[in-house]
């Protein structure tokens, strides 16, 4: 779960996006941030056009503990 | 009946026993189950579950008691004053020598009167424990990766709760908490598929709720058990009851309040569609500024070079003076100018310069250098 998430990846992309919009900015450092960026944009596009969206069910096993299994409704 | 007027001595009295259980059996022969009308007062809730009180009307009483079994399927004790129809069996207690009815069935003449009192009953209690509080209504998370739906698992809200989902953010996981939903035990069953909410790893946000139906199968979400069922939930709940006049006790104690299934499953999402918009909205405003800041570099650059350029071409200026002026004088010492004003140079054969008489023996070859070019001469031998 090292894998920042949706909300956190946006929030970088947004700061990406300021900081390449403010003047002060050498193009090297430019050039890095376009390319972050560039790469997050894509795994945020990934995440958005994953396949859909998982079902599954979750039981109450005798122990208490709780099993998941697929849901098949 | 006869026997009662029998026993006319004081050899044949009967015992207390003999005559309570004979009136008893009186009395329930001649007295079948019956309806009755009045007013409940004097309630009292054994720890049993079993209900004491008496019906009133204007000339006499009649104490009552409903048993639990019989008044579990009741939302509430009727209060005091209220007007009720109870439906009982008419019976007398021979250990204490009283008559009394044993209610089967109750009903409040009001509209939903139990139903009514039970629900302010419980709200007061939930409010008194904080439970109804604005402020504890948590924000629901953006982007949740997991959303657990309590409801029925094969009613119309979960086909929709999905449906909406998958539509709008399909990155998320559905854990459907299996729970009837309306029916005895539902209450209880929803309490437990609530507790386990709380034993699943890296769940985001909770739906509780069920399609439409009758106001009477709203009691499962009217129960005070299940409000505080939601109000433990560890993550926010959205209460999705299918029931837009009223309002359940879970939907006041829940983070949110949704109309409908597929409404709680929008309010629970982002829409991706919406989403994509912005991440195209931000992948332009990147090339932009990137672009704008190359343009910036790519002037600095202009400019740094028309600097140099300048400064190029001034120090070019300045080493074009420094050497005419070296030429210059180079010009004024060059021993050809000196030629060229009439003097010339005698040199020997080793090309030595003569410049001494005695350098000049009788009969000498040597070289005379004049401006253009070089004449053989001789010393005259005297």
């Amino acid at each position: 779960m090292a894998e920042p998430n949706f909300q956190e990846q946006l929030e970088r992309l947004e700061e990406i996006v300021r900081r390449l919009e403010a003047p002060d900015l050498d193009l090297d450092a430019a050039l890095k941030l376009f390319e972050e960026g560039v790469e997050r944009l894509r795994q945020a596009r990934e995440r958005l056009t994953a396949a859909e969206a998982k079902v599954r069910q979750v039981l109450a096993t005798h122990a208490g503990k709780p099993k998941v299994e697929d849901f098949d409704g | 009946m006869l026997d009662l007027f029998a026993a006319a001595s004081a050899e044949g009295a009967w015992t207390v026993g003999e005559v309570t259980r004979r009136a008893r059996a009186v009395i329930e022969a001649g007295l079948p189950p019956l309806w009755v009308r009045g007013e409940v007062s004097g309630l009292k809730v054994w720890q049993s579950g079993h209900w004491y009180f008496a019906l009133r009307d204007k000339t006499a009483q009649l104490r009552c008691v409903m048993f639990a079994r019989d008044n579990r399927r009741l939302p509430a004790p009727p209060a005091d004053g209220m007007q009720v129809f109870v439906f009982g069996r008419p019976t007398l207690w021979e250990d204490k020598g009283e008559f009394r009815l044993t209610v089967l069935e109750l009903l409040s003449t009001e509209a939903g009167g139990l139903w009514k009192l039970a629900l302010e009953q419980a709200k007061a209690a939930l409010a008194r424990d904080g439970l109804l509080d604005p402020a504890r209504k948590r924000p629901l998370p953006p982007y949740p990766r997991r959303i657990a739906v309590v409801t029925s698992p094969d009613g119309a809200a979960l086909r929709d709760i999905i449906a909406v989902t998958r539509r709008r953010w399909p990155p998320a996981e559905l854990l459907v908490i299996p729970a009837r939903v309306q029916g005895d035990g539902a209450a209880a069953d929803v309490c437990r598929a609530l507790a386990l909410v709380g034993r699943l790893e890296a769940v985001d946000v909770v739906i509780v709720g069920r399609g439409g139906g009758a106001a009477e199968d709203l009691w499962t979400f009217n129960n005070e058990q299940v409000a505080r069922a939601v109000a433990a939930v560890p993550v926010p709940v959205i209460s999705a009851v299918g029931h837009e006049t009223d309002v359940t006790l879970c939907d006041l104690v829940a983070d949110h309040r949704a109309p409908t299934p597929s409404a709680a499953a929008a309010a629970a999402t982002p829409d991706r569609a919406e989403l994509l918009q912005q991440l195209t909205h931000l992948g332009s405003r990147l090339a932009r500024g990137l672009a704008a800041r190359s343009e910036l570099v790519a002037q600095r650059c202009d400019r740094t070079l028309d600097r140099l350029g300048a400064a190029m071409a001034l120090r070019i200026e300045r080493w074009r003076h420094q050497l005419s002026a070296v030429s210059g004088q180079l010009d004024v010492l060059s021993p050809l100018k000196t030629l060229e004003r009439g003097y010339a140079v005698a040199r020997d054969a080793e090309g030595r310069v003569l410049k001494r008489v005695a350098q000049f023996a009788p009969g000498l070859s040597f070289r005379l250098r004049v401006v253009d070019g070089d004449v053989p001469a001789r010393v005259r031998e005297s």
